[in-house]
């Protein structure tokens, strides 16, 4: 298993995961709240990202309307919770169908009738909006007025009710974005994971080749929706309250899929590194901005928009495939 | 000996255009079966409509004693009838050596064993040395060798092959053929091929059927074929009678 996860890396990059890895792991002891509150938000997208990748990178179904998994995870685990008292962990066991079931229905309809390339993006969107309205009037999750859970006390952590400090929600972030990347990792060099790249890159000649296509692009869909279930999950429990309008935004779904276009779509490291980079320059920004007393609202849009741009021009496939030949740690040419 | 394939007044239509008109013919197991036909006879539609891309308006498709007429291209590759592409479809963002393995993946659930069967037949197609390469940097006899040979990875018991020795030079062809032959000795693949090359067809099959708008104008061993009036009117020419090199 170990040799497997680690099969095509080079001693180098062993050795820059590790630092990675260790830095990631003291981060809560020397960070401050501030600090903190931004890795986390960077963890979270390097997972959600990692989720998308699974569809689009790998697969090649552009999903733009990822958020309505984080919603929908997200509104299940936070109402059990609310309305049972159900500690999330359980509620994530009920979540991960539902975002499920949704996927299949997507990609179903999607797949059976043909509905591929844009076409299909924009499917993923309206079902998203589908789902912004509707929980705007479902009164059992109190409709627009917002869903809201018992504020944490933040004197001791409860990591079973994911009730607690900034730094116990950090390392859960944390354990399941390392999941999310050994999950990625074994899908991809798996026979799935052929199939996927296969479908990605020809159906036709996958088709020819002996792939069912739905059938492959429907376990695509779904393993991301399933994944992404957890980060609405997250979602809910760190940030207490949860309203359609906020949590099924489009806006949530573009910010999904920018880290791993920035990194690069269909690497693993690629969600993880955008997300970093993305996450940890508009951040920066903010507090430069703040300091220097500068009040623009819209700056990190138009920021994300300047970033998206450069590595468009400059780097197409992605930050992570040049940097990994700069550092000698290239991962798998596919 | 029975019939590995057999068509029974296989017809399709396009609007008006009748591409491929209550053409019948059987393959035996173990042989090699060319269509040649001049262009827009019909040949890669009677391709497709055997490989499941397709589905014919009419007659029957037998494979290995079950109807195939209608089924989707996965299933047929999957009873273990792969094909080839005219215009080459390798993944071509994935490696030699990958694309291979997606082929091998058919009849194999472990990685690892896929992987070495890739390479063997890598090595038989003479691109074990490009191996690495992105299919996409490949050079077109590269690229057709590549179609090959992820079709052979599926194992299959027919291979249709769509104009693989088109823009390969003499001694590619040859080398073609003889790669071909000795599948087709060791394993007793069945291969039925599209061809243009008449040097290709002349060495490697033991039946000819001949195609024109659709229609199968004639049928039988290559050398009685290509002496058939109505085959030289339509396609060969005058001049591949008097000695020509078509």
């Amino acid at each position: 298993m170990i040799a497997r996860l680690s099969g095509n890396l080079s001693p180098r990059g062993l050795i820059f995961l590790a630092a990675l890895g260790a830095a990631l792991l003291i981060a809560p002891f020397v960070a401050n709240d501030y600090l903190l509150t931004v890795l986390i938000l960077i963890l979270y997208f390097a997972y959600t990202g990692q989720a998308w990748n699974i569809m689009m990178g790998f697969a090649g179904q552009l999903s733009l309307g990822h958020a309505i998994y984080v919603g929908l995870g997200a509104y299940v685990a936070a109402l059990l919770f609310t309305r049972y008292g159900i500690a999330p962990w359980i509620g994530l066991l009920a979540a991960i169908p539902v975002t499920v079931a949704c996927g299949a229905v997507i990609g179903f309809l999607a797949f059976r009738f043909g509905v591929a390339g844009v076409y299909f993006a924009i499917l993923t969107i309206a079902f998203a909006e589908f789902a912004r309205i509707g929980f705007d009037h479902l009164d059992i999750v109190n409709a627009s007025a917002g869903l809201f859970l018992p504020v944490a006390q933040y004197t001791h952590n409860d990591l079973w009710r994911l009730r607690g400090n900034p730094a116990m929600f950090y390392y859960v972030i944390l354990a399941a974005t390392v999941l999310a990347f050994i999950l990625s990792r074994v899908l991809m060099t798996s026979r799935i994971g052929y199939f996927w790249l296969a479908i990605r890159e020809d159906e036709i000649a996958a088709s020819a080749a002996g792939i069912d296509t739905f059938r492959y692009k429907m376990y695509a869909v779904m393993i991301s929706a399933a994944v992404t279930a957890f980060a609405g999950v997250f979602y809910a429990f760190f940030y207490n309250n949860l309203f359609p309008e906020q949590v099924f935004n489009i806006s949530r779904s573009i910010e999904i899929i920018l880290g791993p276009i920035i990194g690069g779509v269909g690497t693993l490291f690629g969600p993880v590194l955008g997300a970093f980079v993305l996450t940890g320059l508009a951040e920066t920004l903010n507090s430069a901005m703040l300091y220097f007393g500068i009040d623009l609202p819209g700056a990190k849009q138009v920021f994300y928009g300047v970033c998206l741009l450069l590595v468009v021009l400059a780097l197409p496939n992605g930050v992570w495939p040049w940097l990994a030949r700069r550092l000698g740690v290239a991962e798998r040419s596919r | 000996m029975t019939a590995l394939l057999s068509l029974q007044a296989v017809s399709k239509r396009f609007r008006g255009l009748v591409a491929v008109d209550r053409v019948s013919f059987d393959v035996p197991e173990g042989a090699i079966f060319a269509v040649i036909g001049p262009n827009g006879a019909g040949k890669t539609t009677l391709f497709n409509l055997i490989a499941g891309a397709t589905s014919p308006d009419g007659g029957t498709i037998t494979f290995a004693g079950n109807r195939i007429e209608g089924m989707t291209a996965d299933a047929v590759c999957r009873r273990g009838l792969a094909r080839t592409f005219q215009l080459v479809r390798p993944f071509p963002g994935l490696s030699v050596e990958d694309n291979v393995i997606v082929g091998a993946l058919q009849r194999r659930r472990d990685v690892a064993a896929a992987r070495e069967h890739a390479l063997t037949l890598l090595r038989r197609l003479d691109l074990f040395d490009k191996r690495s390469r992105l299919a996409s940097t490949l050079t077109l006899p590269d690229r057709k060798r590549l179609e090959v040979a992820r079709a052979l990875a599926t194992g299959p018991r027919l291979l249709l092959l769509d104009e693989v020795m088109a823009g390969l030079r003499p001694t590619e062809t040859d080398r073609m053929v003889a790669t071909l032959q000795a599948l087709n000795r060791e394993s007793g693949l069945t291969v039925v091929l599209i061809e243009h090359v008449m040097r290709a067809v002349m060495a490697l099959a033991s039946r000819v059927l001949v195609l024109d708008h659709g229609i199968a104008i004639a049928e039988g061993a290559p050398d009685a074929v290509v002496r058939d009036p109505a085959v030289v009117r339509s396609y060969l020419g005058q001049s591949h009678l008097e000695g020509g090199t078509s």
